[in-house]
């Protein structure tokens, strides 16, 4: 069985990758999906130290993920909701753009 | 007015009647008139004389039943002497009372006020019937009335004193009527001014006489200060230069009424007083309010005779007689060398006046309040002529551009020229003959010295002279004045005519035949009889009067009748006595001497004063001001310094840090999410470092 430490590492991967596209992408989709990305990041290590703690019988990280991605797909539809009203309200998704909010 | 305590107290001698009772209505009525026309607009004209003229009416007929009432008391043998008192105010356990009262004294100037009041009242809807301010001539007309007549009934000295400023402001009022010309408001301030002075003296009185006796009230069975009981007290108790109470408080009320009756050395506001309208002349300054110092010595006589042994006098009736008798001559000079017709009748006035107060001092109550009756009534009778005669000759009042009236002004010729013979004394028909021979006789009488007797018979002769000379001036030779001279309206000439008819007949109520006045006064039964006549000297003082009115009558008719003199020729008596008439038409300086002595110091006074108010008291304000000033500079660098700049530092530090935050807040997404991605590497860096540790 593949160590706890290679879930974990390919999950820091993930997480890395998004985090290195919400930050460095303009485009208000592709910093969604960095976003997506650093989700399931964070859902892969609760499915693996579940499955390497004391009780894995006990389905605690797998209910963790589950909730975890229902609350992900609904913050995907009201982030892809707001990119579309900001889309129709400025023509451009550009997050450089959008700085009206700037103090 | 507090609640009226014991509201009606029975004299001696009768129950308060009816008329006793309601006494108070006949000033009231006035007053309440005065009030109303205050109120009126101007055009309401005819309103506010009826208003007037009405009250004063029913005035008279309240007086006549006064009068009446006292008169029928006096014919049953029973004098009449009713009081009603009441509490004003109380100071601990010091009541303040005031009171009227009804006797013959009051009785008799009640129905003269009233009458000869009310005669002026009606001349003046005549004499005023083109000012444009004849609503208020009315109203002060009344307010005057009201307050004289207050006078007439007090029974307090506290609310005689009361309506006598109320009547020394509304003859100022009134002098002052035309105010539009400098020399009226001039007069009126001086009439106001001089008469204060007799006032302050009148007030000092009042306040002694209430400390010695501890009541103000006349008569108030027997607890008075004009009844025998207070009268001994004050007699008792000395006052300085071994004068004692009652004596200077007699001076002090005395002083009060020479300043309102125009006797030396107070007189020198009463022919200034000649600037207000002329029926004011005839009511105010000749009838009524100029004898209501008479009237308050006959009111006060009990004191000033208090202690006089039987044909004797006191200190106070023998200053009385004095500056009586040196009025009488003094004003009787003056007017023989005056000019102007009321300034004649104004000095005339002063003189008479002199005669009433001698007449009080030398023979008592009777003697002086005869000739204040008829005096009233001829004089009323002479103002009103001249302001007829003023009227007629276009507001003309400089006898020297007068002349030949008796023939355009027939029935004012009438009327004057009883007036005259009255007022000189012509004998035997005319009231002045017998006032002034009472008076006369009182002073051969007198025991104390025949100077006041010389005086006035001098006084005399100078009476019949200046106005013989008045009389050749105006109505004898030719018409000197311009435009046509005329007769005054039946409403100015009626009242003359009323009045002439009295300036005759109140005569028969003083003759020695028929003395009714006297008795009626001082409370004796009236005799009729030839017995009067058999006084010693009597006959020879009758003759001697008539002897010296006759040189009079001479000498002025030789002088002036049917002369018509230019008026820029000198008089005909100037060239005869040459400097003595430019003093006497100087007024013989006494307005002068008080302009360098009383005024002069006054000036100098008010300068100290000035002086004194700008550097001393002025320079204490100054410097206190000086200090504020200072340390409100010194506060004023303290709040701008510290608290101010404590305070700006404050904002600009927090207004850099706020616009340091303002620029992290730069609006764009991954900005914030960079801080936040941060923020979560330097937790983790935490977290993994303290869990090492």
């Amino acid at each position: 069985m593949t160590p706890l430490a290679g879930y974990l590492l390919v999950a820091a991967l993930v997480f890395a990758i998004g985090l290195a596209g919400a930050l460095t992408r303009r485009n208000a989709i592709l910093v969604l999906i960095g976003i997506e990305l650093m989700l399931n990041a964070a859902n892969l290590n609760l499915v693996a130290f579940w499955r390497y703690s004391p009780h894995p019988e006990a389905l605690t990280g797998m209910m963790f993920a589950v909730f975890s991605i229902a609350v992900a797909a609904a913050e995907a539809a009201v982030g892809l909701g707001l990119v579309i009203a900001l889309y129709r309200h400025a023509r451009t998704a550009d997050l450089d753009e959008i700085n009206r909010m700037k103090g | 007015m507090q609640e009226v305590q014991e509201a009606i107290q029975f004299s001696p001698y009768a129950v308060a009647s009816w008329i006793g009772r309601i006494l108070w209505l006949i000033p009231a009525l006035p007053m309440v008139a005065a009030g109303i026309i205050a109120l009126l607009k101007q055009p309401k004209r005819k309103l506010a004389s009826s208003l007037a003229i009405g009250s004063l009416f029913l005035s008279l007929l309240l007086s006549l039943a006064a009068f009446a009432d006292v008169l029928a008391g006096w014919a049953s043998g029973h004098a009449v002497r009713e009081t009603v008192n009441f509490a004003w105010l109380t100071f601990g356990a010091t009541p303040v009372e005031l009171g009227w009262i009804l006797d013959p004294l009051a009785a008799v100037m009640l129905v003269m006020v009233t009458f000869v009041g009310l005669l002026i009242f009606i001349y003046s809807t005549g004499y005023m019937a083109h000012d444009e301010n004849y609503t208020r001539f009315f109203c002060f007309l009344s307010l005057f009335a009201g307050a004289m007549l207050g006078v007439v009934i007090a029974n307090s000295l506290l609310l005689l004193f009361m309506c006598w400023e109320l009547v020394g402001l509304t003859s100022y009022l009134l002098i002052g009527f035309w105010y539009q010309k400098p020399s009226a408001a001039a007069a009126a301030k001086k009439a106001f001014l001089t008469t204060r002075v007799g006032d302050i003296f009148f007030l000092l009185g009042i306040v002694w006489l209430f400390a010695q006796t501890g009541t103000l009230l006349f008569y108030s069975q027997g607890a008075g200060n004009m009844e025998p009981t207070a009268l001994a007290g004050m007699l008792a108790s000395p006052a300085a230069l071994g004068l004692s109470a009652a004596t200077a408080i007699g001076l002090l009320i005395f002083a009060g009424a020479a300043g309102k009756s125009g006797q030396l050395p107070l007189h020198v506001w009463l022919p200034d007083a000649m600037e207000g309208p002329t029926p004011v002349s005839a009511l105010i300054h000749a009838a009524t309010m100029v004898a209501a110092g008479v009237y308050l010595i006959a009111r006060v006589y009990p004191l000033m005779a208090a202690g006089v042994q039987p044909g004797g006098t006191t200190t106070a009736l023998t200053v009385v007689t004095w500056v009586g008798a040196c009025t009488a001559v003094f004003a009787a000079l003056i007017a023989v060398a005056q000019n102007d017709i009321k300034r004649i009748l104004a000095y005339s006035t002063v003189s008479q006046l002199g005669y009433m107060m001698a007449g009080l001092g030398l023979g008592g109550v009777a003697v002086g309040m005869f000739h204040l009756i008829t005096h009233a009534f001829f004089k009323a009778l002479l103002f009103m002529g001249a302001g007829s005669v003023i009227h007629g000759c276009h507001e003309e009042q400089d006898i020297r551009h007068m002349g030949g009236l008796s023939k355009t002004m027939r029935v004012t010729f009438l009327a004057y020229l009883a007036g005259m013979l009255a007022l000189t004394g012509f004998p035997l028909v005319f009231s002045g003959f017998w006032s002034k021979d009472a008076i006369l006789e009182s002073a051969h009488q007198w025991k104390a010295g025949q100077g006041p007797y010389f005086l006035l018979v001098f006084g005399a002769l100078l009476t019949a002279f200046y106005m013989t000379r008045q009389m050749g001036y105006v109505f004898s030779g030719n018409y000197r004045g311009h435009g046509d001279a005329h007769e005054s309206p039946r409403v100015m000439t009626m009242p003359l005519v009323i009045l002439a008819f009295f300036a005759i007949a109140l005569g028969g109520l003083g003759t020695p035949l028929w003395p009714w006045f006297r008795s009626f006064l001082l409370d004796r039964p009236a005799s009729f009889g030839l017995t009067g006549f058999h006084e010693p000297g009597l006959l020879v003082l009758m003759l001697t009067s008539t002897a010296v009115v006759a040189i009079g009558y001479g000498i002025g008719w030789a002088l002036y009748v049917g002369k018509s003199p230019a008026a820029s020729e000198p008089d005909a008596l100037e060239s005869k006595i040459g400097p003595v008439w430019t003093a006497l038409s100087h007024r013989l300086y006494v307005d002068e001497l008080y302009g360098v002595t009383v005024i002069a110091f006054y000036y100098w006074w008010a300068g100290v004063a000035d002086w004194l108010d700008r550097r001393v008291w002025g320079g204490m304000v100054g410097a206190v001001t000086w200090f504020f000033g200072l340390w409100a500079k010194f506060n004023r660098f303290l709040d701008e310094t510290f608290v101010n700049g404590g305070f700006d530092k404050g904002c600009e530090e927090l207004s850099i840090g706020g616009g340091l935050l303002a620029r992290v807040q730069s609006g764009r997404v991954q900005t914030y999410l960079r801080l936040l991605a941060l923020a979560v590497v330097v937790l983790a860096a935490i977290l993994i470092w303290s869990s090492r540790g």
